[in-house]
């Protein structure tokens, strides 16, 4: 079988833009239901919204953004062919995943440990538009971190890709995919935040 | 189309007879997409035949009022499986999946898709899936009873194995999401030389706006079951009225795929039969960009119309005609690729081969499907047939008198250029003859059962019904032994039948300039295109 070498950068874009399309209407399904339930329980919404705290929410605000400056300048560094600093501004990235899920583990500890999650007795005692945005809140910051845990993941993947020299200054359009995949998460929580811990205080 | 010759391959068994690797890896692990599509292919019939036994237990069922073959749960069960394994299994994959792996690529000249490896990735996907979805079956608190559709609150309650059905769902999704990223991308990027936008065979056209509604609507759908098993196995009730949820909203998310995945399931139908007709007519399809925007037309008003399904669920008024009103604009562009196939076959030199019997019965059908749909669309009738056999008939003549007929046309056009082999042509026009008039038996006495009022997924049903009912399942016997006599034939042909030559019904696209079977990477050297797929003067056809 002849070996067929074929390299379409602008392709290989192309298609992880169509998957980040996808992935931004899997959340799409969950700010709808968001908006439903916000107008048919908004004295609900803000009094449980008013809940949750800000710092937790604004910390990690401010982490997942700093992530993204890191892979966004790896990538250009790679290209200038400083593979040691690529390498070391995505160990920071996935570092920032780390601390973006230890902080998401505290958050959600102290809830639990005020008897706040789904299907706690605790929970079946509030109204219902509170019952529904506690469950909505656990469902949508749960899949966004299952996404921050897979971006870490394809990070730390891209990572041994320019260990090994897969990945160079010359052929980088894995490690811009998989940026952009990272954008991405970040962009998802740019809405989560306001949604549920700013404009319900 | 002007195309060095292509050296025979040493066979003359062209990809058949170059696997990357020995035995079974050769196709398990093979990138190749014509590889690909025929794993697809079988694997969607075996599922097929499945359905259709299940279907034919429904039939035996409901032969006469009260028991008959089996008790009411495992009739629940019996319509749930058959609906599932027909959806996710076969309609939704079947045609883009197969018969786009297959044909596709070579269409419009490439080599292979825009990433060979995610397409093997999609095709171990959907077995995935497929075997879970099967193992819902024997596993936990039995087969899933709740139709296709999942229903909440009954899916949130039932102690069925609903939690693994779901996660199939998911997985099916995926798959189907991860070809129409594929699809796209290879459309838009892997053209040959020459392969303008608007010398595009129509099949790949209805393959492209396929594709866009795989990508946008089936997340949609993955959000939905995620949610549902999130609601079984959490307890986060965002369908639980009890939690302050609402299941009307399961329905709306539900819908909001499923209602644009029948476009997924028939657009490519349709692709099939806007490349089938020009050729069997010696004539270019009348109308070629008017197909190609009422195919786009279709995959964007199709996904406004998903409440249409809901006008009985409790939705405000207002909603039930806006929705109705959308329903009716489907129409239009539907009837726009009515009229231009037949424009096309107007004066032409119509052969009579099977493939075009086929894509003939598809027109009747699914016309008389898509009448039948405005009867539903319209809310004023919708609320008196709601939920009764007319529906079931309406939407079996457009899925299976519609997608299913284009599956065996594509499958009577295609297969002869993949194996290099001919079936025969009069069996398989006698296997259409007694499926087009078993389909008919079937189907239409669902249609009249239904207008006297008979529900349906009832296990039970008043006398006043038997006739009718036993004259379908009557009816879909005669189907079974149409489809046995046409996958015989099929099957015998891929294997004995004698060889069929390259081009073997004057076809003007690429993929009748190729050896049957087509070489490992399709064209020995790329081709550079100068006229269009239906243009059989300068394909030196005629």
């Amino acid at each position: 079988m002849s070996v067929h070498v074929h390299k379409d950068y602008t392709g290989a874009k192309f298609g992880m833009w169509l998957f980040l399309f996808t992935e931004v209407l899997l959340f799409g399904g969950l700010f709808i239901l968001y908006s439903v339930y916000l107008a048919r329980y908004p004295k609900e919404f803000i009094s449980a919204g008013s809940q949750l705290n800000i710092w937790f929410g604004g910390g990690n605000t401010l982490v997942l953004l700093t992530s993204s400056l890191f892979v966004a300048v790896s990538i250009t560094a790679l290209r200038r062919g400083a593979t040691r600093l690529c390498l070391g501004l995505l160990g920071g990235t996935v570092g920032c995943a780390a601390i973006f899920m230890v902080n998401k583990f505290f958050e959600w500890s102290a809830k639990i440990h005020h008897g706040i999650y789904p299907g706690s007795m605790h929970l079946k005692e509030m109204r219902p538009g509170e019952m529904v945005f506690f469950n909505i809140y656990y469902l949508t910051t749960g899949l966004h971190g299952l996404h921050v845990v897979i971006g870490a993941i394809v990070l730390a993947w891209t990572m041994v890709f320019i260990k090994t020299g897969r990945v160079h200054a010359g052929d980088w359009v894995i490690l811009e995919n998989a940026g952009l995949y990272w954008h991405l998460v970040d962009l998802i929580w740019i809405f989560i935040f306001p949604l549920y811990y700013l404009i319900l205080h | 189309m002007s195309l060095p010759p292509v050296a025979a391959t040493g066979t003359g068994r062209g990809f058949l007879a170059d696997p990357p690797y020995p035995g079974i890896f050769g196709w398990i692990f093979s990138t190749d997409h014509k590889r690909i599509g025929l794993m697809y292919l079988w694997c969607i019939v075996a599922f097929f035949c499945v359905g259709v036994v299940l279907g034919l237990l429904i039939r035996l069922e409901l032969w006469a009022p009260g028991r008959t073959i089996m008790d009411a749960q495992s009739y629940n069960a019996v319509f749930t499986l058959h609906g599932v394994i027909m959806i996710f299994l076969f309609i939704i994959p079947g045609i883009p999946a197969a018969f786009g792996n297959l044909v596709m690529p070579i269409q419009i000249g490439a080599r292979d898709v825009a990433f060979p490896r995610l397409n093997l990735f999609s095709w171990w996907l959907y077995i995935s899936g497929a075997a879970l979805a099967v193992t819902a079956l024997f596993t936990g608190g039995g087969p899933p009873d709740t139709g296709w559709t999942f229903y909440v609150p009954f899916s949130a309650r039932t102690s069925t194995n609903v939690s693994l059905a779901t996660i199939a769902v998911f997985i099916l999704g995926f798959s189907s999401i991860l070809t129409g990223v594929n699809f796209v991308t290879t459309i838009h990027r892997l053209r040959a030389e020459g392969m303008t936008w608007t010398r595009i065979p129509l099949f790949t056209w209805s393959l492209y706006a396929t594709a866009w509604i795989q990508i946008l609507a089936t997340p949609v759908l993955g959000i939905t079951v995620a949610l549902l098993f999130a609601e079984r196995v959490i307890g986060t009730g965002l369908f639980d009225p009890a939690q302050g949820g609402d299941p009307i909203m399961f329905q709306h998310l539900f819908w909001i795929y499923s209602h644009p995945a029948v476009y997924i399931m028939v657009l490519p139908g349709m692709g099939v039969v806007s490349d089938i007709i020009p050729v069997f007519a010696r004539k270019p399809a009348f109308g070629y960009k008017a197909i190609v925007v009422s195919s786009l037309a279709i995959a964007f008003a199709g996904s406004l119309v998903w409440a249409h399904h809901m006008y009985t669920s409790g939705m405000s008024d207002l909603a039930v005609m806006i929705f109705s009103f959308l329903t009716f604009i489907v129409a239009i562009p539907s009837a726009i690729k009515v009229f231009n196939w037949l424009a096309t076959m107007y004066q032409g030199s119509i052969l009579l081969d099977p493939p075009l019997l086929f894509a003939l019965s598809f027109i009747l059908l699914f016309t008389i499907g898509g009448l039948t749909g405005l009867v539903l669309g319209s809310a004023a009738t919708d609320v008196h047939v709601h939920d009764t056999y007319f529906v079931v008939g309406h939407f079996h003549f457009t899925m299976f008198g519609g997608t299913g007929m284009a599956f065996f046309a594509a499958m009577h056009y295609w297969l002869p250029k993949i194996y290099g082999r001919m079936y025969d042509k009069t069996v398989a026009t006698v296997a259409w003859g007694v499926i087009f008039v078993g389909f008919c038996i079937t189907y239409l006495s669902m249609k009249i059962v239904g207008l006297m009022g008979m529900p349906r997924r009832y296990w039970d049903y008043l006398p006043e019904f038997t006739g009718l009912n036993q004259l379908s399942t009557a009816g879909s016997w005669i189907l079974a032994i149409g489809l046995v006599l046409m996958f015989v034939n099929l099957i015998r042909g891929v294997l004995y039948g004698p060889p069929c030559g390259d081009n073997p019904w004057g076809g003007a696209s690429l993929e009748w300039q190729v050896a049957s079977p087509p070489p490992t990477e399709n064209f020995e050297q790329d081709p550079v295109v100068t006229h269009g797929p239906y243009d059989f003067k300068k394909a030196g056809i005629l």
